[in-house]
């Protein structure tokens, strides 16, 4: 981000051009998240052609352009930069300050006007307001940047995470084609189980790359009514009792009395999905999985207890990040799209909550949702990403 | 089959391990498996191998690249193939053309996934063949 403005003054009388230079020689301007104050380096046009000759060879950031030019007139000047598509910030200085001239002025292109005679304080506060929207336009910029960066890694992960399966699928296939495990069916029937284990994979992260697109882009239709918390987590349990039945895990509810919440019964279902399946899954052989739902008249506490496999504090800081999944040989044969947790995350913050985890490393993890009784943001979803700077107050955009 | 050579396959992912697994068995190889850089060090200091087949990506991004170093600075150093499934995402295109970028990856060649399992078995025999 630079710290020097450069400015270029184009008026045919000289001692206009250098009133600005030396109004501007030792003026700074200190802008709200710029380290260092703003300089500016002042040039002088005397012509239109001049002026655009020196813009072509070196473009200002402000460019203080009089109406009136012998030559190519102002207005000439500021049509040649809209056709360039030039992003110098105009500010037209006009003697007859009518209305009419500024409106055309700005219709076409100018950022900003001052009527001669101006003191050197009337340009100053001009230049400051000009300094600051370029300072925001150079933050958006960068802004917009970074966001196509992120969106850009989050296709290459997505395209590997289902690339992975995909092949895992194909690899097999080829091997049931060409017959080339030998002539034991056992085998060809785990080759069909791992398939099925695969694409059931697949089919999860493509939900749940729904859910948080749905949830980010504030779209989905909300429906808000009173639901039993307690009731949504009995149920994500039933869903996973043949899994837990088949990997020997008790999975235990204790909910002391009823736990209503203003909310989005599908909201609160995926929450509890997400968490108990994660018990299940993270869970040892013969484990248990211990779920709570306390409510009280601010809030709903969820905890999901498991004597699962466990993560160290590093693993677990990074746990609510989209695509993240703690690979290490415990958890290679755990399917999982690396979106649950965070999904998890951006909905218990629709609902002023958040989710936090307790882990160590061969015991256990406890996680605790707590979403606030209050009425749920509505609309947009408070997992959106922060808007970008908004554009500066004079509505230019 | 005791004098047959054995292959160590060393990948995070299950399925691409056991369908080398496989698929090697029933071309007459011993196959080791190793789910990622450390188990694949055990193995080679205990029981060792002929070959490794290793995969780029493994739980640390350069998990492929170090255990190739670390197999080609034990002594004998022993033939490995990287597989990769990453050319796409990120751009990188690998070739063991020149024994320059051989001497810089540390390894001898270089198979893109989906691997054909013809070629590897070629190539199998061809580096075992050059280090006898």
């Amino acid at each position: 981000m630079t710290d020097t403005m450069r400015v270029l003054v184009a008026d045919d009388e000289p001692g206009m051009r250098s009133g600005v230079v030396r109004a501007l020689r030792d003026f700074t301007v200190s802008l709200p998240d710029v380290e260092e104050a703003v300089r500016f380096e002042v040039r002088e046009a005397g012509t239109g052609e001049d002026a655009i000759s020196q813009i072509a060879a070196q473009p200002p950031d402000i460019l203080l352009l009089d109406y009136k030019l012998p030559g190519i007139s102002g207005l000439d000047v500021l049509d040649r930069l809209a056709a360039a598509r030039s992003d110098v910030l105009v500010i037209m200085i006009t003697a007859y300050a009518s209305l009419e001239t500024a409106v055309s002025a700005i219709k076409r292109g100018a950022y900003d006007f001052l009527a001669k005679p101006f003191t050197p304080e009337e340009l100053k506060i001009t230049i400051r307001k000009a300094a600051g929207r370029l300072i925001l336009a150079q933050q958006a910029r960068k802004l917009a940047q970074e966001k196509r960066q992120v969106r850009f890694q989050i296709i290459s992960v997505l395209a590997h995470e289902l690339k992975a399966p995909l092949a895992a699928v194909e690899g097999y296939l080829r091997i049931m084609k060409d017959r080339a495990a030998g002539n034991d069916p056992a085998v060809y029937d785990r080759m069909i189980a791992r398939s099925l284990l695969r694409t059931e994979g697949m089919r999860k992260l493509i939900i749940d790359l729904l859910d948080m697109t749905r949830i980010e882009s504030g779209q989905k239709p909300r429906e808000l009514t009173t639901v039993d918390v307690c009731e949504v987590a009995k149920a994500a349990i039933e869903t996973m009792m043949p899994e837990a039945i088949d990997r020997k895990v008790a999975v235990n509810i204790e909910t002391p009395g009823p736990a209503p919440l203003t909310a989005d019964r599908g909201e609160i279902e995926i929450i509890l999905n997400n968490l108990v399946s994660n018990a299940v899954k993270y869970n040892r052989d013969g484990g248990r999985v211990d779920v709570a739902v306390r409510g009280t008249p601010e809030a709903v506490a969820i905890t999901v207890a498991d004597t699962g496999i466990g993560m160290t504090a590093e693993e677990a800081g990074r746990l609510f990040q989209d695509f993240v999944r703690i690979k290490n040989e415990k958890t290679r044969n755990i399917l999982g799209s690396g979106l649950g947790l965070a999904i998890v995350k951006k909905l218990a913050a629709l609902y002023g909550g958040d989710v936090t985890v307790r882990s160590e490393p061969g015991v256990g993890s406890t996680f605790t949702v707590v979403l606030k009784t209050a009425a749920p943001a509505s609309g947009q979803g408070a997992g959106t990403a922060a808007p970008l700077a908004p554009p500066a107050g004079e509505g230019a955009a | 089959m005791s004098d047959a050579a054995t292959v160590l396959v060393v990948d995070d992912d299950p399925d691409f391990v056991e369908q080398m697994r496989l698929q090697l068995t029933a071309a007459g190889f011993n196959v080791e498996t190793a789910g990622g850089e450390r188990e694949a060090r055990r193995i080679l200091d205990s029981r060792g191998a002929d070959l490794a087949l290793v995969d780029l990506m493994m739980e640390h991004a350069d998990g492929g690249f170090a255990l190739c170093h670390y197999i080609k600075n034990r002594k004998p150093p022993i033939p490995v193939i990287l597989v990769t499934g990453v050319t796409h995402e990120t751009g990188l295109e690998f070739d063991a053309a020149t024994s320059e970028e051989r001497s810089w990856v540390k390894a001898d060649v270089f198979l893109a996934k989906p691997v054909r399992v013809e070629q590897l078995v070629r190539e199998i025999h061809r580096l075992l063949k050059e280090q006898s």
